[in-house]
């Protein structure tokens, strides 16, 4: 009776009884990876160089699954697999395609670059109190949120990224960081649970919680207000987690709080968790609502940027300026969906895999700073050009990046935001682009007018060369401004991916097709 | 029965809402929890009430009988209360040690991570 | 709370509330019960231990640090979900196999595997959570 093979029923149209091919795990394998390696680390608890091996091996192997899968997904369109056999509607589907499989990609890049950072950063009482395990389980959390297929799946690896991440951040346990803790905490809970409410409406309304199954079902249903009802639960509660203008008390509150290569990620991957699923409930699930929310989304997006980039002039602290700045690139990822033509949605993809990298650059680089100085205050920095020239010129390479300055990856995904808003006669919105650019560049390059050029103020000790461990995180930030520079002077292949991107979220029926096993291979372009 | 149900969860969220807008974090905490109760009951809810036959396959069957309860909302609502259940433990041990250590459990005091009259940034030098 | 009668009744209390967790455990599979459950009632036994009789004997008792335990039911229920890339099923399907020990049928599988997993991670993360509120009480 126990096994499925014994019975008298046809299960073919609800059991999956081929065999999967092993391609098709790569889908699976950031989730098991993951979770393999950072239970290993938890039981390594104790003998701390064993277990930083342990994870540096393990966010390689995830690394090489996303580059894997990715690579796969390029070829043969989306990759679904299902899991315990049942097949969707019924049972949990992983689905990536190109946008889940392109966030994946990157988030194993930061994670790679955050673990290295931490090896010499982060000391061994928190490496003891579990930062390598939390951080594999938060890329796992992330990697998965990013490639599930499954509505309610999604809001369990939301609070599986978000209970690590808690974790890392009181890391420490100082006074600053268990304050911030508590509102970080607060804020992402209600909006998570937000989201559940969410997902309990879908659920009373379109019966299913299989993404692509409520896509197909979304226009079949013809009043409107549920829809609508849904649509704006979910944009509140993905713009709290995006911190999206008027919900981003938190980010400034806390991300200046803990050690600095847990800042460093958690600037990559988290807010933009909350920017994919945005991207994934608009454009996949519910077009129709995406079109009436449009302007409002837009609106978000212009304040989002501006009171980004202001906040971060008004801030002493480096670390804070860069959490102010975090915020306005979000403001510029929204941009493209509030647009939702291909061309701006192609940016916001471009902009949101440059933000991960750069701003996960940027934190590690005002560690370094920081480290160097012995402050994070603008008002004590100083002297660094003399200590260190080509960290300066490190500095000012990823400054001009993201303040989308030529010739690094800020300035494409712009031009084709800008480009797109100025087709549907959207000048407001480029001009609040340009101007936040503008406002980002004050920011960033007073950041590098202070710690560099100016001499070092009276009365501090004399900054000494980089130590032989902190090279370590020299080399973490140098690989990530290597990929923006390529990205800059290169753009061809980005602009592709991107693109392809931003055709398969319009086009969602590529999606559901390919979750209901009436697979097309190959590109649709 | 669903008019009930969903008046007792309009209560829910109406208590935790008050609760939320709380300065003290304890309150806010109690808060939360009382709204993953509300949500919970939301998704049960969403899943219609039908509670007549349960949702078990008999032994000689294959197949279960008709009109059968719906057994999903009961899976949803399973893995919401243990996700709920986990964070009210982690945020309890939180707002204790914060307690502990920031002497106050009132948000507005409360200023450790952004401190009240920072010094402005630079203008130049 | 450190009364003559609580103190002597706690570890006996604490025993019983083991097994009964380890068979609330078992049971799960066809009855009301399962892994979280069990768990949380094991958790909860080493927590009452733990007020009667304080923290560090509950340490001392239960050998590996809390976290570590929810570390190795991590690592279980990871494996059971594995186990299926061997047989060319997709990930997480339950397998079952049904061996014969000393002529009674044993039912076991990797749903089995996995809700032990779960069992060790409850019971360590609970733990560790009601430890450290344990030890901050007596500051």
């Amino acid at each position: 009776m126990a096994s499925a093979n014994n019975t008298d029923v046809n299960l073919e149209s609800a059991m999956l009884l081929t065999e999967p091919a092993l391609a098709d795990w790569l889908v699976a394998a950031p989730l098991i990876l993951g979770f393999l390696f950072g239970a290993l680390c938890l039981m390594q608890r104790k003998n701390v160089i064993v277990q930083t091996r342990i994870a540096l091996f393990g966010l390689l192997l995830m690394l090489i699954a996303d580059i894997g899968l990715f690579i796969n997904v390029w070829q043969n369109g989306t990759v679904v697999m299902t899991m315990g056999r049942w097949l969707p509607p019924f049972g949990i589907t992983f689905a990536a395609d190109m946008l889940g499989a392109t966030f994946a990609l990157v988030a194993g890049i930061v994670g790679l670059a955050g673990g290295i950072y931490a090896l010499s950063d982060v000391d061994s009482t928190s490496r003891r109190y579990g930062f390598y395990p939390f951080l594999l389980l938060m890329l796992a959390g992330v990697t998965t949120a990013f490639l599930t297929g499954d509505i309610f799946n999604l809001y369990v690896w939301f609070e599986v990224l978000l209970i690590s991440s808690f974790g890392l951040l009181v890391l420490g346990s100082e006074r600053r960081q268990l304050d911030g803790a508590i509102k970080y905490a607060f804020l992402n809970l209600i909006a998570t649970t937000l989201f559940l409410i969410g997902v309990a409406y879908m659920y009373g309304v379109f019966g299913t919680l299989n993404m692509a199954d409520i896509a197909r079902k979304a226009p079949a249903l013809q009043d409107t207000g549920p829809h609508f009802t849904i649509a704006i639960m979910f944009l509140f509660a993905f713009g709290m987690k995006a911190a999206a203008f008027p919900l981003n008390a938190w980010l400034p509150a806390s991300y200046h709080t803990p050690r600095i290569a847990v800042s460093a990620v958690f600037a990559g991957l988290l807010t933009k968790v909350g920017v994919y699923a945005l991207l994934r409930i608009f454009l996949t699930l519910f077009p129709a609502d995406r079109d009436e929310l449009g302007g409002v989304i837009a609106v978000i997006a212009a304040l989002t940027m501006l009171i980004g980039a202001l906040g971060a002039i008004a801030q002493t602290d480096i670390r804070r300026v860069l959490g102010y700045l975090v915020i306005s690139g979000i403001g510029l990822m929204l941009a493209g969906l509030g647009l939702g033509s291909e061309i701006g949605i192609s940016g916001s993809v471009f902009y949101a895999a440059h933000s991960m990298i750069v701003m996960t650059a940027l934190y590690l680089l005002a560690g370094i700073i920081g480290r160097l100085m012995g402050t994070f205050d603008l008002n004590k920095a100083g002297g660094l050009y003399q200590a260190s020239p080509w960290l300066g010129g490190l500095c000012l390479i990823l400054a001009f990046s993201v303040s989308g300055l030529p010739p690094f990856s800020g300035l494409w995904p712009k031009i084709l935001l800008v480009k797109g808003s100025i087709d549907v006669g959207a000048w407001w919105l480029a001009a609040a682009i340009i101007v936040s650019g503008f406002l980002t560049t004050i920011a960033v390059v007073r950041m590098f007018l202070f710690a560099f050029w100016r001499s070092r103020p009276e009365g501090l000790v004399e900054i000494g060369p980089i130590s032989r461990e902190g090279r370590i995180k020299l080399y973490a930030a140098l690989g990530l401004t290597a990929l923006t520079v390529i990205a800059g002077v290169y753009p061809e292949p980005f602009i592709q991916v991107s693109d392809r991107v931003a055709f398969e979220l319009t086009h969602p029926q590529t999606y559901i097709d390919a979750v209901f096993g009436e697979k097309q291979g190959g590109s649709g372009l | 029965m669903e008019v009930a149900i969903v008046i007792l969860t309009g209560v829910f969220f109406l208590v935790s809402i008050y609760l939320i807008l709380s300065r003290h974090i304890i309150r806010v905490l109690l808060g939360v929890a009382m709204l993953g109760n509300g949500v919970n009951l939301t998704i049960f809810t969403g899943g219609r009430i039908t509670r007549e036959i349960p949702p078990i396959i008999g032994n000689n069957a294959s197949v279960p009988l008709e009109g059968i309860a719906n057994p999903l909302p009961q899976a949803l609502v399973l893995t919401a209360i243990v996700i709920a259940f986990s964070f009210f433990a982690f945020l309890l041990v939180l707002v204790f040690r914060t307690y502990q250590e920031l002497g106050t459990d009132d948000t507005a005091e409360m200023r450790d991570a952004e401190p009240k009259g920072e010094a402005s940034p630079p203008l130049g030098y | 709370m450190r009364t003559l009668i609580f103190r002597t009744v706690a570890p006996y209390f604490t025993s019983l509330m083991l097994i009964y967790s380890v068979f609330v455990l078992l049971r799960g599979h066809n009855e009301p019960g399962g892994g979280f459950i069990g768990g949380l009632i094991a958790a909860s036994a080493l927590a009452i231990y733990g007020i009667a009789c304080g923290v560090s004997p509950v340490r001392r008792a239960i050998r590996f640090h809390p976290m570590a335990i929810a570390g190795f039911g991590l690592f279980m229920a990871a494996i059971a979900g594995i186990i299926s890339l061997f047989v060319n099923v997709p990930f997480l399907t339950g397998l079952w196999i049904y061996p014969e020990i000393f002529g009674v049928e044993l039912k076991l599988s990797t749903t089995l595997v996995f809700d032990i997993g779960v069992y060790l991670v409850v019971l360590g993360s609970i733990t560790s959570t009601a430890l450290a509120l344990e030890e901050r009480e007596r500051d």
